[in-house]
């Protein structure tokens, strides 16, 4: 039976912000389902708070709330839209938790709305840890075994008599796990259970089956309500168990397993889904003794999830998208296979290639952060890549990863003793398979690294092929033979030349395969293809026989998700895009992150899925001849492209790589500003400490510091003393100097922030944008306001100008982003980006300019005139939009939260509403902020000298509001000077109670804190900071944020007071 | 094999003449063959040995071949029975508990001519396209004897497949707890096919292809069952002549793969050569009377004729999800059901496992009236 007649109207939930362990796949799976929903003459009403995505546009619901993701606000819509259903299942655990909380209290049944996707019974099943448990042993699937003791008695009789050792020991409730551990016999047993009971609060311990250095598998299922069920995928984890899948490097299909232990587990995964009666897809994991058929279920999660993206792009096979048709009533056998168009979903997908997929961390950013991987998913992002073996791929990973790498050598492990090397391999963090790699090459065996680190022999023997092709490739004479090898395992002309130190003999580009879901059995006709180094060319194939006439242009992605370049620049890809197919172009994407839209096989009219080198986007050039290329929309990635692209005669479309070199070129830049009479903050060009410190002192403290080449972390800090200069420049020549640090003088004045769109002659301002917090945080880390709310007409006019004077000098054709301070009462430059940026998509959907649309006309010459828009501010949207940045602080450790000018947020949320009070109110609700002022609250005020004055005002606000304040020392004196009551807090160090017992204590709501002397773990501000993540209390580290929040406060307001906005209506 | 020491030429040589140059692993030497394609990602041992593959240059569409090595375990049969092996990559450092030696020396071993570092996928497209062919493997310098190996390979005939491959002599296998008796009659049956009827309870004796029906019924079973095998069904009237005596027997019959044809082709039906057959681990079947469909592991180079099985002679009970082609079929004038697939492979999905129950009751009502 088809589609069920009793569902017309659809609510979707979104996933909301970004934060690390749940990312843009969800847009990527909601986009999919919508438009699925949509295909089928469904109505759709959409709320997510995440403005950034693509989900949101208006093309893709006919209703779409971005409100904030929680219960009071989902009843409301539901309220408002009455819709018949609701889809549960494709916006992460977010909408997953909210749609149980709505059925669990009965609100669905009660406005005769359906569950659909998973109904609440099989979300128990599956997350409740002792309902998951019975319901695996009722299959006879085994789980870890496990079981609480209270004596040290019945802990060792467990382990010796029934699970064996090693065994974990982990007490009942000690934070962090304190007093656990691995026993490997009785009396090690013996001696940590002892602790552990002592330990515990309650005399409670978890003797638990210790089965790290298993492997880790997993496999995607889909299931109908006929109980259909097929295995999408199975995936092999590189890093045994112990590793968050999402941090581990892991590959598709699984290698290691003969197809007994493949069909063992893959039987097991349909067990599992048939028992708990999924409707959709689901993600098994698995944990495989490597020395037996013994065998354990993890994890299962009834929904699509990042490893079901993942899945999705690895085969072709398109797992949310049939997963919203099986929610809906369709199943398997009646849905068809949109790759091969004359095949059934209900399939399992064969390939005939190796994909691997490669975390992207933050750690290159937060140089403290803790970087030991466990079961909490670190990684902001992934690449995906698709080779035609391991090491064709991980090569090709390792350069779209964007570390500056391309091999597996890490310049940092090279001059290390090799006594180093081994030990480093028992650490389980980022850098463990370049460490592997590197220990490989000091000459440590397979073995031995396999028996330190558990990783399989057969990953470690792969690195150890391209150890030794290194090796063979820089021995003697570089031959066509070498050459040809080299290429055929992934290996750059560039690396090939630098390894052997000689010319390459002949140059080889790559050819492209096809992923068609079936590993060529069936003519398929999707457009998804990936390089190998082969003699038949299936995209040029394509190309011959699917001779559209049509002009060709390819759009350039942004690479992996990461701190500062999200999931903005694929909602800005694929837009460009989809103006590329409307205006009868064939639109072609390069890019290699799975997680997002751009990369579905049906966005584009082509997919590669390619690193964005130099090299790899040669190939894909010769092959696909375009007519032109874009890259101001995917970000610092593409934009990186530019020169390459240009030195290969494309035609780059938009803005020019002369004019984009001259807002990057520090000199250049200088002159332009000066040519245009605007002001930056004066600044001066380092390249030793030395230096730093002079100019620091010409300058005047504070000062701004950060590396003028940027690469991977921004790394950008605000100097207050000589000691963080000579803190930071320690941190930055740490891997060796070669460019300059650049150091200018940090005004604290208001930031302004516009995105423009430029024809060459005329340009035209959506919108500008104003920042709460005072320059020196960054933009991405500020809560942003459209439209701007105190700038004075003559700043107003002003900051037109500039952006009119810039944008027309620099020839900008297309979108460009400026930043901008005002301070006292001067407008001075701070940053000028020739391309799209973080704002764009938020600024589209208030103004309802589409302005990755406009700019795309404007490439090919459409002038703003002719799309209909005057020179100049558009006017303002009738609704004050407010962007509020989201942190993902709980996953890093000792990453200190202090906002600075290096950006922190890994997501946002957007608050729109007719007052400036209530869009703050809805932003921050949106961003987790629990608004409720109680009585008899606490805040707690400690801030550096410099901000002393101002928060007595922000003090007061919170005093006023019935809060008791309480501050360390030095700020509870000036408080108290200024008759606002303050209680003194005994510092970190020392005794207790202190600070951190106030903490502990739950008596505190708020911390108001700025000290700022670093970001040192050890530093008391840092330390406390940290508490306040451990302890989720709402930490405010600007003064200005802290001022807004108190004003929200004191507004007393409720969501049930403020309306909601559709913005398929703006 | 090393990243940079591919080791000898081998060549790959087509019918058509497309010649594939790659590198020689396993027995060095000439071998022809019908060259076919697998898509299963796992299981190249249990390939290597199934007796279906007999005469056939099997190629792995999956470029990573020889991962978790080999073991004395997974074997399908007692010898390899593809006569030449084609693979993109095989893997010298083989990883995995049971792993007894790597890919190549198994090749060597049992005889079998390998070639690597081919463009399989290439290949792959071009049997799609242009069907199942001849080809020829040789570590030999193939473009000096080009035409004599040519018409070698234009004239080979995979012939006399299940003389080739069926058990020399009748061999007995008791069950624990044996609640039947069934003899199989072997056409190339598989391991796991007959460890299957162990498993459920079945007394196995498994019978050569040669053996009459007489002989069968003098073995009074419950059940017989015609496994899956080696060849073209219909280059077998003998055997097919005493299928159908078993038929005319009323004694309860199950058929598999090849079995399942030439029982079509006893019932009076006709079958086909698939284009380039099925081969590989996600067939989807669409079972008829459930209405659900099942992902089964195939290996065949035929099909039944759909039109050329009536309603006087059965019901199709099983459907290719993708082609329609009939792949399980329950016999109305005598107590048989063969499926295309083999309803527990390899200790696989048990979702088809009713097919095996159905069986069961067949023999057991038999078994009441005998």
């Amino acid at each position: 039976m088809p589609l069920r007649n009793d569902i017309k109207k659809v609510l979707v939930i979104g996933s909301g912000p970004i934060v690390i362990g749940q990312a843009a796949e969800f847009d990527y799976a909601g986009t999919q389902a919508c438009r699925a929903l949509k295909q089928e003459g469904l109505e759709v009403v959409l709320i997510n708070s995440n403005p950034a995505t693509i989900m949101t546009d208006k093309a893709m619901a006919d209703k779409v709330y971005i409100e904030p993701l929680t219960l009071d606000v989902v009843k409301k819509i539901i309220e408002i839209e009455k819709p018949d259903s609701v889809l549960s299942t494709l916006g992460g655990q977010t909408g997953l938790t909210l749609s149980m909380q709505l059925a669990k209290e009965g609100f669905l049944d009660k406005h005769g709305v359906k569950l659909l996707g998973a109904d609440p019974e099989t979300i128990d099943k599956a997350e409740d840890r002792q309902s998951f448990k019975d319901a695996m042993e009722k299959i006879g699937e085994p789980c870890i075994p496990s079981k609480v003791v209270e004596t040290l008695e019945d802990a060792v009789d467990f382990a010796n008599n029934e699970i064996g050792y090693p065994v974990i020991v982990r007490p009942a409730f000690t934070l962090g796990g304190t007093g656990g551990g691995i026993a490997y016999d009785e009396a090690e047993l013996r001696d940590i259970a002892t602790n552990g009971l002592r330990l515990s609060p309650i005399t409670q311990v978890l003797i638990e089956k210790c089965i790290s250095g298993w492997k880790e598998i997993e496999f995607e299922v889909i299931r109908d309500r006929k109980g259909n069920a097929i295995t999408v995928c199975s995936m092999e984890n590189f890093d045994p168990v112990g590793v968050h899948t999402g941090d581990s490097i892991v590959v598709a299909p699984a290698v290691t397993l003969t197809d007994k232990e493949y069909s063992m587990l893959r039987n097991a995964a349909l067990n599992i889904v048939n028992e708990l009666k999924v409707e959709g897809g689901c993600n098994c994991q698995f944990a495989l003794n490597p020395k037996s058929f013994e065998y354990a279920v993890i994890e299962v999660n009834p929904r699509v999830s990042r490893s079901s993206a993942l899945a999705s792009k690895a085969t072709g096979y398109p797992i949310a998208k049939v997963a919203s048709k099986i929610a809906i009533g369709y199943t398997l056998d009646e849905i068809v296979n949109a790759v091969t168009g004359n095949t059934y979903a209900c399939f399992e997908p064969s390939v005939d290639y190796l994909v691997v997929k490669f975390p992207k961390w933050a750690f290159d950013k937060f140089v403290y952060a803790k970087r030991t991987l466990g079961t909490q998913m670190m990684a902001t992002g992934e690449v995906m890549s698709i080779g035609t073996s391991f090491e064709h791929a991980i090569m090709k990973a390792v350069r779209s990863i964007e570390l500056g790498l391309d091999t597996m050598n890490l310049k940092k492990l090279k001059d290390l003793p090799d006594e180093e090397i081994r030990s480093r391999l028992y650490n389980v963090d980022d850098e463990r398979a370049f460490v592997v790699f590197e220990a490989l090459k000091r000459g440590i065996s397979v073995e031995e690294i396999n028996d330190i680190t558990k990783i399989d022999c057969w990953f470690i023997s792969k690195l150890k092929n391209l150890v030794d092709l290194e090796a063979w490739l820089a021995d003697g004479e570089l031959t066509e033979e070498k050459y040809d090898i080299a290429k055929r395992y992934g290996y750059l002309d560039s690396t090939i030349e630098r390894i052997s130190g000689k010319k390459c003999p002949k140059h080889k580009s790559a050819v492209f395969k096809m992923v068609d879901t079936c590993a060529g059995e069936f003519k398929a006709e999707t457009p998804y293809f990936y390089s190998t180094f082969d003699e038949e060319n299936e995209a040029k194939e394509f190309l011959e026989k699917k001779n559209t006439g049509k002009k060709k242009i390819i759009v350039f992605g942004s690479g992996p998700i990461r701190i500062g370049q999200g999931i903005e620049f694929d909602y800005c890809s694929v837009h460009c895009v989809w103006a590329l197919k409307e205006m009868g172009y064939e639109a072609v994407i390069c890019n290699n992150n799975p997680e997002t839209v751009s990369t579905d096989f049906d966005t584009g009219d082509r997919l590669y899925f390619d690193p964005l080198t130099k090299e790899d986007v040669a190939s894909i050039l010769e092959t696909e001849k375009p007519d032109g290329v874009v890259v101001q929309f995917g970000g610092q990635t593409a934009i990186k492209l530019t020169r390459h692209l240009a030195d290969l005669g494309a035609n780059i479309l938009g803005t020019s790589p002369d004019s984009i070199d001259a807002a990057e070129d520090r000199e250049r830049f200088d002159e332009l500003l000066n040519k245009c009479g605007i002001p930056r903050p004066a600044g001066h060009t380092v390249m030793n400490e030395e230096e730093a410190l002079k100019a620091a002192q010409e300058l005047g403290y504070p000062v701004l510091m950060r590396p003028s080449y940027v690469l991977g972390g921004q790394n950008m800090i605000i100097a207050h003393s000589d000691q963080d200069i000579v803190e930071y420049m320690e941190i930055i020549s740490r891997g060796g100097l070669e460019n300059p640090v650049l150091i200018d003088k940090y005004m604290m004045g208001k930031e302004v922030e516009v995105d423009a769109i430029c024809d060459g002659t005329d340009y035209l301002i959506p919108g500008i944008m104003e920042h709460v917090e005072r320059a020196g945080i960054h933009s991405g880390d500020s809560i942003s306001v459209y439209p701007a709310m105190t700038l004075t007409k003559k700043i107003r006019e002003t900051i037109i100008e500039y952006t009119k004077r810039l944008a027309l000098e620099l020839k900008v054709i297309g979108l460009v982003n400026i930043q901008y301070v005002v301070y006292d009462n001067e407008v001075y430059v701070i940053e000028v980006n020739p391309r799209s940026s973080r704002t764009v998509p938020y600024i589209s959907k208030v103004t309802g300019v589409p302005m990755v649309d406009i700019a795309t006309k404007i490439m090919f010459g459409e002038t703003l005139k002719q799309q209909g828009y005057e020179s100049g501010l558009y006017k303002e949207a009738d609704y004050i939009a407010v962007k509020v940045p989201v942190f993902s602080f709980a996953k890093l450790h000792d990453v200190d939260t202090a906002l600075g000018p290096e950006m922190k947020s890994t997501g946002e949320t957007l608050g729109i509403a007719k007052t400036f009070e209530d869009a703050v109110y809805k932003g921050l609700i949106g961003a987790g902020y629990d608004l409720k002022t109680k009585k008899g609250g606490g805040v707690l005020i400690t801030v550096r000298d410099t901000d002393k004055q101002e928060i007595l005002y922000v003090a007061e606000k919170f005093e006023r509001l019935g809060f008791t304040i309480y501050a360390t020392s030095g700020t509870a004196s000036i408080l108290n000077k200024n008759m606002i009551a303050a209680n003194v807090v005994r510092r970190v160090s020392e005794a207790e109670p202190n600070v951190m017992t106030l903490l502990d204590e739950g008596k505190i709501d708020y911390v108001i804190s700025t000290s700022s002397k670093g970001r040192l773990p050890a530093l008391d501000s840092v330390k406390i900071r940290r508490k306040t993540v451990e302890r989720s209390i709402c930490c405010l580290t600007a003064i200005d944020t802290a001022n807004a929040v108190a004003d929200i406060l004191a507004m007393g307001k409720d969501i049930d007071d403020i309306d909601m906005i559709d913005v398929t209506k703006i | 094999m090393s990243l940079f020491n591919l080791g000898d030429k081998a060549y790959l040589m087509l019918a058509n003449g497309r010649i594939f140059e790659g590198y020689s692993f396993g027995a060095k030497g000439t071998a022809y063959g019908e060259v076919v394609f697998s898509t299963s990602m796992t299981g190249y041992e249990e390939a290597l040995s199934d007796p279906s593959n007999y005469g056939q240059i099997l190629t792995q569409t999956f470029p990573l071949i020889g991962n978790y090595g080999v073991n004395d375990e997974d074997y399908e049969s007692s010898k390899l029975h593809a006569s030449g092996y084609v693979v993109r990559e095989w893997c010298s450092a083989p990883s995995n508990f049971r792993c007894q030696g790597d890919i190549d020396a198994f090749l060597k071993k049992h005889n079998v001519v390998g070639i690597h570092t081919i463009d399989t996928r290439a290949l792959t497209r071009l049997i799609r396209e242009e069907g199942a062919m001849n080809g020829v493997i040789t570590t030999e310098n193939v473009y000096e004897k080009k035409d004599e190996l040519l018409k070698k390979v234009q004239e080979f005939r995979i012939e006399n497949a299940i003389k080739a491959v069926t058990c020399e002599k009748a061999e007995k296998f008791e069950a624990e707890n044996a609640q039947y008796d069934v003899v199989i009659y072997d056409l190339g049956c598989k391991n796991s096919f007959r460890d299957a009827f162990l498993k459920k309870g079945c007394n196995v004796t498994v019978v050569p292809a040669g053996t009459s029906a007489d002989e069968v019924m003098a073995l009074s079973p419950d059940g017989v069952v015609i496994s899956n095998g080696a060849g073209n069904p219909e280059e077998n009237a003998e055997v097919i002549a005493e299928i159908k005596k078993l038929s005319e027997k009323k004694v309860p019959m199950f058929a598999l793969g090849l079995g399942h044809q030439m029982t079509a082709l006893a019932a009076g039906g006709k079958t086909a050569k698939l284009k380039y057959g099925h081969r590989g681990a996600n067939q989807p079947v669409l079972d008829v009377k459930y209405g659900n469909t099942y992902v089964t592991a195939q290996n065949t180079g035929y099909t039944i004729v759909n039109d050329s099985i009536t309603a006087d002679m059965g019901e199709i009970t099983h459907r290719n999800a993708n082609e329609g082609n009939c792949e399980g079929i329950r016999y109305k004038n005598f107590p048989c059901i063969t499926v295309q697939f083999p309803p527990e492979f390899c200790g696989g999905p048990k979702v088809t496992a009713y097919i095996f129950e159905e069986f069961a009751e067949l023999m057991k009502a038999y078994k009441e009236v005998k």
